[in-house]
């Protein structure tokens, strides 16, 4: 009995011991300093004129936002500490918090956002974000009134971190050219959780927190570095021997598995819906027997998408089977699969007309986008429609203009691709599929698709401020598409965040990975 | 006086070919297809076609090809090297930013890998059918096959991740503290993998090439008759042998230059090495043509400083190519 005693008190000490243990390893605390990596130099650290995912992770650290998303994509406060969209959709209200500065200490204000959506609507690659605002009205300094021509509801996403930046008026409005700006890069004032220490272009990028940060107690880092190391191996050796402490958008296959073997490492695809990367088959409906939807569902049929899962991309990517990433709670997975059915490949083949001769239908060119690696399934697409009789001939491009031109120009006939949302379809997705974009450039409706139904969902959507009604707009949207297949949807992107166990609280909470404020992620002794 | 004109007209033939090399390369990068702003749609994400219209007209890029031509030549002449639209900054900011890397690891590669490469060619020299020599022979042919990207990720690999005794990447640790000996002992860290990595593929050339002549030196008459004089062995070989053989070394090591300039394009992207390597590469990626263009310049001003500099200390170790002026 007396053991018995003794036993259940040493018991009830040790767990009492454990679970503070287990709290104080949960519990948040400032200090020490962060190191982050990047795969290239951001050309610019200002997000209001530059959008990328390099230029997200430290712009979004630099410069706040209005609204910042968790992972359920509901809007968050930010800068905006509320916000109110009027009946009719055609005023969104911001109240910023009160006491948040810029950097150099001078109040953040209405006037400001006024003037950063400005810029954004002239200077940002996304013309859609803005497109609808008429003007913004300051009615006080903590007040911005957006008033758009029509209701547009994928301003909410357009005004996260990834996508806008409240840049201050009385630095970037001294009349330079905001894009080529001198302190976009240097001695750069923000309003973000931490302040630029030093950018070497090709080397890191160093921020320190901002004593002055709107949020009392935030950010708990006092700095992060942010390593820039091309290399994805070398990223990964780094990673393992505790140079670097996270390292987000890793997507090579043998690599994310081999990190989920390391030790102290933590491995996570979680984060990543608001950028929303795809791969794809693209096709040119305009020219050859790809101008028959036949003939690109035959594809489809041909290609075996659990091998691409499984053996190409080794179980590291998500399915996706329309042009809206699974993650979206737009996503219609409800949709033709197109499980392998090399039997219903040929008889759609013979029926649009391309009868066997031989071993072989027709020739057809796949061009090799100039992406790392992307080898493997250009190669297997080669070998899967071969045993429909389609003979696929491999252009290898050598760099990435070489490959814009002829997407940009539609002078292809089937391409892989990697092609990201941004947030909303509006931002991201609408500009494959409208044709009023046919051909403008790298990334537009290079397919040369075309669907009366199609665009008219689409603009009808992007003025659709009822969630429910929205998506069944894009629902109908996504089953279309999939059923004409200007694209063939291979797999989302597996973009994965690495970071060891020595990280508190991740960038794997939300939709924008590291592309959002890190003021609340943290480093465990 | 002979040695100025020489000096003179090479000058002359060194101005010429760096116009050749940039009108050649401003045409060759013009004739691709595709340009850096559509790297600079890739480096968004996409862009609208309004957007990169308006970046092209802002660049000149939609300029007839001789007026491209012409603008830039004419501002190089200036000593101006254009802007990088990539980077967003001006060309010679950019380079001189890198050259420092890139300046001390070539240096450090080539000192390295000469110095070592002949201290085993002589030695294997002395006795050439011993092991020794066969183990220097197999181990220089290694190091040459080898492609220097493997070397490189075999060195992060066993010197980084198993022992950690290097850092992975970079030049720096900016995390560090401390004063100048604390960071000096950084950068040698850093250092060390990257070096290696290139040295190992001219450590071959050198000691297959000090072994060769080295063989040589030692069987002609002028050593016979030192050591019929009964100098000791090791005066011999390497107070008399040693800087005729020297002199081969020397003329390749010039040579080689621009091959360790193209090495360290390799090596400096395996180790995220912040020089001109890394900025070559990410510039032809990027079709960024006034970066390309000023380190092409750059690289060979390089090459001719270093061949210029192989006849100076040429001249210096081998007396006869002083009597030839």
């Amino acid at each position: 009995m007396k053991h018995l005693v003794k036993d259940f008190l040493r018991a009830t000490a040790i767990t009492a011991i454990m679970a503070t243990g287990a709290m104080a390893q949960d519990t948040p605390k400032s200090g020490g300093t962060l190191v982050t990596v990047m795969g290239s130099t951001p050309r610019v650290l200002n997000p209001a004129v530059q959008s990328g995912i390099v230029t997200g992770l430290v712009g979004s650290q630099l410069f706040a936002a209005p609204l910042r998303y968790d992972e359920g994509w509901n809007p968050q406060p930010y800068l905006a500490k509320s916000w109110d969209v009027s009946d009719d959709g055609l005023h969104v209200t911001l109240h910023l918090q009160e006491n948040a500065t810029f950097h150099d200490g001078e109040p953040i204000k209405s006037s400001d956002v006024a003037f950063s959506i400005k810029i954004i609507q002239e200077f940002h690659p996304f013309k859609s974000m803005f497109a609808p605002v008429t003007s913004v009205d300051t009615p006080d300094e903590h007040t911005a009134i957006i008033n758009l021509a029509h209701p547009h509801p994928a301003l909410m996403l357009a005004m996260s971190g990834q996508l806008m930046s409240i840049i201050p008026e009385h630095i970037y409005g001294d009349g330079q050219d905001p894009k080529n700006h001198p302190r976009n890069n240097e001695n750069v004032v923000g309003s973000g959780p931490f302040k630029l220490v030093e950018f070497v272009p090709g080397e890191h990028v160093i921020m320190e927190r901002y004593d002055g940060y709107w949020e009392q107690g935030l950010p708990y880092l006092d700095k992060i570095v942010a390593r820039i190391i091309p290399d994805s191996a070398a990223r990964a050796i780094a990673l393992e021997n505790g140079e670097i402490h996270l390292s987000t958008f890793e997507n090579q296959p043998t690599i994310v598995n081999r990190m989920r073997d390391a030790k102290g490492m933590n491995v996570s695809n979680d984060g990543y819906g608001g950028i929303g990367p795809i791969d794809w088959l693209a096709m040119n409906v305009t020219r050859g027997p790809l101008q028959d939807a036949r003939v690109r569902q035959a594809i489809a049929y041909a290609i075996d998408k659990n091998f691409i899962l499984k053996a190409v991309m080794r179980g590291t990517a998500k399915d996706a089977l329309t042009g809206i990433h699974p993650d979206s709670p737009l996503y219609n997975g409800d949709v033709n699969a197109y499980q392998l059915d090399v039997d219903k490949a040929n008889a759609l083949l013979d029926e649009a007309g391309y009868k066997m001769s031989g071993d072989k239908r027709f020739d057809i060119t796949l061009e090799l986008v100039p992406f790392p690696g992307y080898k493997p399934q250009t190669e297997y697409i080669k070998q899967a429609l071969s045993k429909v009789g389609i003979n696929v001939t491999i252009n290898a491009t050598p760099d990435f203009p070489s490959w814009a031109k002829k997407m940009g120009t539609m002078d292809f006939d089937m391409s892989l691709d990697s092609v990201y949302n941004w947030g909303d379809p509006v931002i991201g997705v609408n500009r494959t599929y409208m044709s009023s974009n046919i051909a403008k450039g790298v990334w537009s409706n290079t397919q040369g698709y075309s669907n009366a139904r199609v665009d008219e969902l689409l603009a009808q959507a992007a003025e659709e401020n009822d969630q429910a009604k929205r998506k069944a707009l894009y629902a109908e949207f996504q089953q279309i598409v999939n059923e004409e297949l200007p694209i063939y949807f291979l797999n989302a992107v597996p973009m994965h965040t690495f970071y060891s166990d020595k990280v508190g609280n991740p960038p794997i909470t939300g939709i924008w990975s590291t592309s959002s404020p890190m003021d609340k992620v943290w480093l465990k002794d | 006086m002979d040695f100025m004109r020489v000096i003179t007209t090479r000058l002359f033939y060194a101005v010429i070919l760096l116009l050749a090399v940039l009108v050649l390369n401003f045409t060759l990068m013009h004739l691709a297809p595709g340009d850096v702003v559509d790297t600079i749609a890739q480096s968004m994400g996409g862009a609208d076609a309004e957007v990169l219209e308006k970046i092209r007209i802002e660049y000149g890029l939609d300029k007839p090809f001789l007026v491209q031509l012409g603008a830039y030549i004419g501002r190089v002449l200036s000593f101006d090297l254009g802007y990088s639209f990539y980077y967003n900054l001006p060309v010679t900011d950019l380079i001189l930013q890198r050259l420092p890397a890139t300046v001390l690891l070539v240096f450090a590669a080539q000192i390295l890998a000469m110095i070592i490469g002949v201290v085993l060619g002589v030695i294997s020299a002395r006795r050439p059918n011993g092991i020794l020599s066969n183990f220097v022979t197999f181990f220089a042919l290694f190091g040459y096959s080898a492609p220097v990207f493997w070397t490189g990720i075999l060195l992060l690999i066993a010197f980084s991740l198993n022992i950690q005794w290097f850092p992975v990447a970079g030049m720096r640790d900016v995390t560090v503290e401390g004063g100048f000996w604390i960071h000096f002992i950084d950068v040698l860290r850093h250092l060390v993998l990257p070096v290696v990595s290139l040295a190992s593929i001219f450590l071959a050339l050198y000691s297959r090439l000090a072994r060769a002549t080295m063989m040589e030196t030692l069987g002609s008459d002028y050593v016979r008759t030192a050591k019929a004089k009964g100098l000791p062995d090791r005066q011999v070989v390497y107070k008399h042998a040693l800087k005729n053989a020297l002199a081969p070394v020397i003329t390749l090591a010039g040579l080689q230059f621009s091959a360790v300039v193209s090495g360290a394009v390799l090596v400096e992207t395996v180790f995220a090495w912040p020089g001109l390597g890394t900025l070559a590469f990410q510039s032809i990626l990027a079709r960024d043509t006034p970066t390309i263009l000023g380190i092409l310049f750059f690289s060979a001003l390089m090459v001719i400083i270093g061949n210029l500099l192989t006849d100076f200390v040429l001249r210096l170790v081998d007396p006869r190519m002083r009597a030839r002026g």
